[in-house]
């Protein structure tokens, strides 16, 4: 039953071949037996998945059920649960019960579907291998001694392992993509504003934007069909119709113009990824696509203007977090000052800590024009090459990591090859563009994705072109040995 | 760019972030990597370039002056550290 796709357990549940009681406790017994070694689940909640499923079967039988009825899922720990502890992985938040729901869990409830848990991720989203979480690292289910990614490590490996057919996940400059990578599935982050940002604890409020994590591009428009869609309560998001992703992914994909960037393939890439990124592609082109060579001039400065807007946003998010109406407090303060100072150094580990004086420094007096104006300045730069390359082509590809799954304390000393690991991802939250990370083979038995980014609201193309590649090859079927 | 341990201190102090003392100077060391790495951008002139502020130059929306929200004091202090009498409660500021 775990195998089956979001798709496929939705025609079982409509057809009754199983419950969603059934399936909730069939995934709730595999979570129980599989995750003490992997460890994507910082919460899990049994009670309330048992609760939501035997409502999800009332309405399958009363003929009220959509699409998403009754099938399990798991949500990241960023996102707001009311009544459940909502971490973002930190130790500062450990005792948050958040008193409320996000927009996202919200809509993914009201679709139905029901929650298993809360996934373990990097903490507050800052990482690339899930190794900065309070709870520990996850472990990655094709090699236990490899990272998972980050920061949505909890969620690509959950579905991985198969302990949920599909997840929610974050990314801020390639936490969504970069752990779908590593672990061998398919995930999306969605165009800036398409899916809303309230209840979502914040990292870098210009650049977060949530999507869905599941085994096939089919699963990811099932998902994202019930999360997108405009939200009042979110100041950017923004106001559109409504799309329909689940409809229309079986489009002839001839005269696709897929854009090759050269910044892509050059040195740092490993040549096993190259290799599977060139055979996909080939299988594209078989489909009806042409390739063409494309150029992003400014592609290398992503890393330095990302790593200059993303701390300085969250060094004023976290601002919040002061051991006062929530969150962690230090013991026995001698005064105000020192409440602040110690809660927030006891309650942040060292790599949020790193960003918040980066933020910090950066935003300081004298210090505006030269960092933050400044990499303001490179993102329209950096835009402004995709908007170029769309004139020519519809997807650019390329990978979406430039190595497979690294082993644990591999990078973990050194915050600059951390960063390296996105690479390819950044510059796309940058522009606010939609990106997708799909399955395309293996190397040294760890999965390789492949990136399709896409222009602004064109999510229905990346998904309908990663379900057309999905419909002739099996890498998102792979699944590891457990 | 180097970043020296009193300047690590002065912005911890201006984050109010405590950092173990013994800890500051590999902060130092990796904040000054950073900022190398962030350095990059000063290669390039943006003279002449606007800021991007949101990648679909959206403007911020505006909403009519309603009340939406309603207190749910009782709620979120449920959650706080330490309350009495429906007031947060700190370390006396004022003596």
């Amino acid at each position: 039953m775990h195998e089956k796709t979001i798709r496929e357990l939705s025609e079982g549940l409509k057809s009754k071949a199983f419950s969603s009681l059934e399936l909730t406790e069939s995934f709730l017994q595999r979570i129980d037996r599989l995750d003490p070694s992997i460890n994507a689940f910082i919460t899990v909640t049994p009670e309330r998945a048992l609760e939501a499923a035997k409502a999800a079967d009332v309405a399958l039988s009363g003929g009220t059920a959509g699409p998403l009825t009754g099938i399990p899922i798991a949500q990241k720990d960023i996102f707001c649960t009311e009544g459940v502890r909502s971490s973002c992985g930190s130790k500062m938040l450990d005792q948050f019960i958040s008193p409320y729901n996000a927009t996202v869990v919200d809509r993914l409830n009201a679709a139905g579907t029901v929650m298993l848990g809360k996934l373990n991720m990097d903490e507050f989203a800052m990482g690339s291998s899930n190794e900065t979480s309070f709870y520990g690292p996850v472990k990655n289910p094709w090699n236990l001694e490899t990272v998972p990614g980050g920061s949505s490590g909890g969620s690509a490996a959950a579905i991985a392992a198969r302990l949920v057919p599909g997840a929610t996940g974050t990314d801020t400059g390639g936490s969504i993509r970069q752990p779908a990578a590593f672990c061998g599935i398919t995930g999306i982050k969605p165009t800036y504003g398409l899916v809303s940002r309230w209840g979502m604890i914040a990292f870098a409020s210009s650049l977060d934007q949530a999507g869905p994590m599941a085994k096939t591009a089919e699963d990811c428009a099932w998902l994202l069909e019930a999360m997108a869609g405009f939200d009042p309560k979110d100041s950017t998001s923004i106001e559109r119709p409504k799309e329909i992703y689940s409809q229309g992914l079986d489009k002839s994909l001839q005269g696709l113009r897929i854009g090759l960037p050269k910044e892509f393939f050059g040195e740092g890439l490993d040549p096993d990824i190259h290799q599977a990124i060139q055979t996909a592609i080939g299988e594209i082109e078989k489909l009806g696509a042409t390739v063409k060579a494309i150029s992003l001039p400014h592609m290398h400065l992503s890393g330095p203007a990302y790593y200059v807007v993303a701390p300085a946003e969250c060094s004023s998010n976290l601002a919040r977090l002061d051991g006062v109406r929530y969150g962690y407090r230090a013991e026995n303060p001698k005064d105000l000052k020192d409440l602040y100072m110690r809660s927030r150094g006891e309650g942040f580990g060292a790599e949020v800590k790193r960003r918040i004086l980066i933020g910090t420094y950066a935003l300081s007096a004298g210090y505006y024009d030269a960092y933050y104006l400044k990499a303001q300045k490179i993102r329209r730069l950096i835009s402004d090459d995709f908007k170029k390359a769309f004139e020519e082509v519809d997807v650019i590809m390329g990978p979406t990591s430039p190595s497979v799954a690294f082993q644990f304390g591999e990078k973990s000393q050194d915050p600059i090859a951390m960063y390296l690991s996105d690479i390819y991802t950044i510059a796309v939250n940058l522009a606010g563009l939609p990106g997708m990370s799909v399955p395309v083979g293996f190397s040294k038995g760890l999965p390789i994705g492949m990136q399709l980014i896409g222009n602004y609201f064109s999510e229905h193309r990346l998904l309908n072109v990663a379900h057309r590649y999905q419909g002739v090859t099996d890498w998102h079927q792979q699944s590891p040995k457990l | 760019m180097s970043l020296t341990s009193d300047e690590v201190n002065r912005i911890a102090f201006l984050a109010r972030l405590a950092i173990d003392p013994d800890k500051i100077d590999a902060y130092a060391k990796d904040l000054s990597g950073i900022m190398n790495f962030i350095d990059e951008m000063s290669a390039i002139d943006t003279e002449t370039v606007l800021p991007m502020a949101h990648p679909l130059d959206q403007a911020q929306r505006l909403r009519p002056d309603e009340v939406t929200e309603h207190n749910q004091r009782e709620a979120f202090q449920k959650i706080a550290p330490k309350v009495e009498a429906g007031l947060y409660l700190v370390p006396k500021v004022i003596e």
